[in-house]
């Protein structure tokens, strides 16, 4: 592996644990405060299975970083401008209608994504993809489910869904951008063309939108720099959360 | 005989280190405590170098939190026969499937009051079905799910409506 191809293939590691890092943070963030207990449960499950994407992507950045760092280096001892993710994974949870829209958006995305970085050149990505590809099937299957539910259910709750699409749709459009960083990786077959799903993820979205009888936005506005370390507020009170028991305790084992 | 069934049986019996695996027999998967790890497709290879040996594993889910206890007993397994120098590899490809556990395992996993994954109805996209999972309890199919996700990541949880007891499903994977 060349040096740039490496840094590169590094960075790419971070972003996608942190990523899953940052969204598995946020949605365990609904234990104990889920509707009714299996919905806790059905959190927590897809809660960590995030977090176990996020380490295999820490410990693989942290073996091509060969420098002494751990995956917990990089979850615990970095700051929000050093975090890389999408803006739409540190959103706060809101309500439950707010966490699953954007459940849904986020399982369509990596449903899409993860068969193609099954194809990475790059053993371990690859590898971990395959692992995630089928976790994902199942978090789609609930995020879809729960989106018909409260779309197509009450008043209320088809008022607060449609509330959700609205608001989370300005934070879509990032997920389909790439720098040159993740250009060079998807030229050398590592990582992946991600600008080239972006139709069919939006297929797959009004047609679950229209079946919930919830309007698709119209693209009138986007935000967009978490992956070059600009964040909304709430990365900085997540980080402190998921932080300060690491850095208050350094060392610390049980 | 499903055929990854055939292949793990083969890979064991043709071993060189045939008494290790019968030996790690022994550890458990901490959160199914009926199962070893070998009746969970768990552990993939043991080899041995010399005085070394390689013992390797692969998590069920990304997330799975059994694997550092998984690691730590089977180094205690083989430490408390003897043996010293010892390395647990993960490995994470091939991703693991439900189609690895023994058939020894799966009657196990039933008289533990799991319903193993062939004992679900057919689905369309080959998910968790809805309902008609074989109940361990009574033996009745007149089930439903109650959640897709249950006490573990492997599990899904149902209800008998003949016997009335719920039920963990071990998901098709």
């Amino acid at each position: 592996m060349s040096d740039t191809i490496k840094d590169a293939t590094l960075e790419y590691a971070v972003r996608l644990g942190d990523d899953a890092n940052v969204l598995g943070h946020r949605i365990s963030e609904w234990v104990s405060r889920g509707p009714f207990l299996e919905e806790d449960i059905a959190y927590a499950n897809v809660a960590l299975d995030y977090i176990g994407r996020a380490r295999m992507f820490y410990g693989y950045a942290a073996e091509l970083a060969n420098d002494g760092r751990t995956e917990d280096d990089f979850a615990y001892m970095r700051d929000d401008r050093q975090y890389q993710n999408l803006l739409l994974m540190e959103l706060p949870r809101e309500d439950f209608a707010y966490s699953q829209v954007r459940q849904l958006f986020i399982d369509i995305y990596y449903g899409l994504m993860l068969p193609e970085l099954v194809k990475s050149k790059d053993d371990t990505l690859a590898a971990i993809a395959a692992k995630a590809i089928k976790e994902t099937r199942y978090h789609l299957r609930r995020s879809r489910d729960w989106v018909l539910r409260l779309g197509d259910g009450t008043e209320e709750s088809h008022r607060r869904t449609q509330r959700a699409v609205d608001s989370l749709w300005g934070y879509t459009h990032e997920m389909f951008e790439m720098d040159d960083t993740e250009q060079r990786l998807a030229d050398s077959g590592i990582g992946v063309d991600i600008t080239k799903l972006r139709d069919e993820w939006h297929r797959q979205v009004s047609a679950i939108l229209a079946e919930a009888t919830l309007n698709l936005p119209e693209d009138g506005w986007a935000v967009r720099g978490g992956r070059i370390g600009y964040h909304t507020e709430n990365l900085g009170h997540l980080l402190t959360e998921m932080q300060f028991v690491h850095r208050s305790y350094p060392g610390c084992q049980w | 005989m499903p055929e990854e069934q055939y292949h793990r049986l083969q890979q064991r019996d043709t071993s060189e280190v045939k008494e290790l695996w019968d030996l790690l027999d022994e550890v458990k998967d901490p959160e199914i405590p009926a199962l070893s790890i070998w009746d969970l497709g768990i552990l993939r290879d043991i080899e041995r170098q010399g005085e070394h040996i390689i013992v390797t594993i692969t998590p069920t889910y990304s997330g799975c939190p059994a694997m550092d206890t998984i690691t730590e007993d089977v180094k205690a397994a083989l430490n408390a026969k003897g043996y010293e120098s010892i390395e647990v590899k993960m490995q994470l490809s091939p991703a693991w499937s439900s189609e690895w556990m023994s058939l020894e395992g799966r009657r196990k996993l039933r008289n533990y009051g799991v319903a193993p994954p062939e004992d679900a109805a057919d689905s369309e996209d080959g998910l968790t079905p809805d309902a008609h999972t074989l109940c361990p309890h009574c033996g009745s199919r007149d089930t439903r799910l109650i959640s897709e996700f249950g006490s573990t990541a492997c599990k899904a949880l149902f209800q008998c409506q003949a016997c009335k007891e719920t039920f963990d499903y071990f998901k098709k994977i």
